[in-house]
């Protein structure tokens, strides 16, 4: 709060007064209290003999996950390519269900405000709540383990996070497009078809691109659960203790999303 | 001919934008919508081709009572009515093409529309309409790289390829410099008398509009103040119309060609 005081004649300008000043203060010093009151549960909470030896065994681990082991790269190339259609088709399917869903949410294009939007709205919400681990896990018990389940998981996953996205862009679309497409005694569809779809089919481009790129990444996951891909490999390895085969799977996920960041923000580039 | 009789809109606002309206417009005759924002312009052309509902009242084209007709009828009888719009409404991702063609979709299947299989007369008479606004080599490119006259010439195509028999005009020329103003007036008001053709134009300029049109209509609030031919406008019509105020340089000093 700007301040402007008068002493002898001068005016004094201030960013803020006394009170303002103090209550800053306080606040810095409740922030500190509480910081170092943290400190002391987790410090509490900690081995700190296992932390001490942390650096050791560290370097231990780093010593034997070095050189990789780029021999193990023939067992790789086919859980990689199983972890890229996970992401792909889940993301496909994911967007075929997407569409209606965020048909029906969006206020503007909902049939019924009362009834169909809150539950296409309930769908959105419980598949973005859940995460693709936790719906892998469920799905493994389900169907089996295997690289269905962990498509389907990633599928159910991006349903919400597309259709919520998508709902928003129609949301926000020029109606005047839409009146005069209705104008011209246009049916229901055709002023979708017109009307409605052109306006969003970049933000359709671009959501489907940023998803496919997410669930490159968590596809290379699905396999601790057993749902397949290359995550499989990593627990494989995680758990024998083989560390340079460790090293050379997180060298090949990394390369992995490189190469999906590279395609998508091409992709997006091309359509916007 | 298209006649309204007490046609009224109430919004559920509460607010009553159009009052009792009754009007005949016999077929040919080009007429301008003059009045204050807010009087209900808008709201009145709106009502005829029903974009929005009217409350009450009748609006009839040929004999068909509009406000009687359930979604299939409503919809052939919207092939009938073309409209063209003040920041022109033309889906803006598709091309000038798609853009004009879009007009023939009351006559088209869904399928049809969507492969953009038009039929071959479509597609000839698209060509020709281009042709006639002076756009035909920018058939292929996108709507939103057009300057405004030429999206606004756009619009103009695609109400004329439903092959209308009233063009209801919403403010053609809020959105266009002076010159390019004149010129998109002139051509409807061309266009129209090519094909004798009925229009409703909804404009603020009123010496542009005496120099355009054969008859002019004043609403203010929901009610007809004013119904007469271009120059019977005087000052005293217009401070009925809009208020007080020096009208002296707002009116065409001698009738227009």
């Amino acid at each position: 709060m700007p301040q402007i005081l008068t002493g002898d004649g001068t005016k004094i300008w201030m960013l803020r007064d006394r009170k303002a000043q103090f209550l800053r203060w306080g606040g810095w010093l409740v922030g500190a209290l509480v910081f170092l009151s943290c400190w002391r549960v987790i410090s509490d909470a900690t081995e700190w003999f296992f932390v001490y030896d942390a650096g050791r065994i560290a370097a231990d681990i780093g010593g034997r996950a070095i050189p990789p082991r780029w021999s193990y790269m023939d067992k790789l190339w086919e859980p990689l390519w199983d972890t890229i259609n996970i992401a792909t088709l889940g993301t496909f399917f994911a967007l075929i269900t997407a569409v209606p869903v965020a048909f029906l949410a969006a206020r503007n294009t909902t049939p019924n405000a009362w009834l169909i939007r809150p539950v296409a709205l309930f769908i959105i919400v419980a598949t973005r709540s859940i995460n693709s681990l936790i719906w892998a896990l469920l799905l493994v018990a389900i169907i089996g383990p295997g690289v269905f389940a962990g498509m389907i998981a990633i599928a159910i996953r991006s349903i919400g996070f597309c259709a919520k996205l998508l709902y928003e862009a129609i949301e926000e679309i020029d109606t005047k497009q839409v009146e005069a497409i209705t104008a011209t005694g246009a049916s229901r569809w055709q002023v979708m078809a017109y009307g409605i779809v052109p306006q969003i089919m970049p933000a359709f481009a671009g959501i489907a691109v940023f998803r496919w790129d997410i669930n490159i990444r968590e596809s290379t996951i699905l396999g601790l659960v057993g749902a397949g891909g290359i995550g499989l490999q990593l627990k494989g390895s995680l758990d024998t203790l083989a560390w340079p085969q460790v090293t050379l799977i997180l060298i090949v996920i990394f390369a992995t999303v490189i190469l999906s960041e590279w395609v998508s923000a091409k992709v997006r580039g091309a359509i916007i | 001919m298209l006649r309204l009789e007490k046609l009224s809109k109430t919004y559920a606002t509460g607010d009553r934008a159009l009052s009792e309206v009754t009007l005949d417009i016999p077929d040919g005759e080009v007429v301008a919508l003059i009045g204050p924002s807010g009087a209900g312009k808008s709201t009145l052309i709106r009502c005829i081709n029903r974009l929005v509902e009217p409350t009450s009242g009748r609006a009839i084209l040929d004999e068909t009572d509009i406000t009687a007709l359930r979604s299939g009828g409503l919809r052939q009888m919207r092939r009938r009515m073309g409209m063209i719009f003040q920041e022109y409404a033309l889906v803006e991702r598709l091309t000038v093409m798609e853009n004009v063609l879009s007009g023939r979709l009351g006559y088209v299947g869904f399928w049809r529309s969507y492969f953009r299989k038009f039929p071959q007369s479509n597609v000839d008479e698209a060509y020709t309409l281009l042709d006639r606004v002076g756009l035909i080599e920018m058939a292929d490119k996108r709507a939103d790289e057009l300057s405004g006259g030429q999206r606004q010439r756009v619009g103009i195509a695609r109400a004329l390829i439903q092959n209308p028999a009233l063009l209801l005009v919403d403010e053609p020329t809020a959105s266009l410099d002076p010159k390019t103003s004149r010129q998109i007036m002139r051509l409807i008001r061309e266009l129209c008398d090519e094909r004798g053709l009925a229009a409703i134009i909804n404009i603020h300029d009123v010496k542009l509009a005496q120099m355009f049109v054969q008859r002019v209509i004043g609403l203010t609030k929901g009610v007809v103040q004013f119904d007469g031919p271009p120059d019977s406008l005087t000052e005293d019509v217009l401070t009925r119309i809009y208020g007080e105020e020096d009208w002296k340089e707002t009116i065409a000093k001698e009738k227009a060609a």
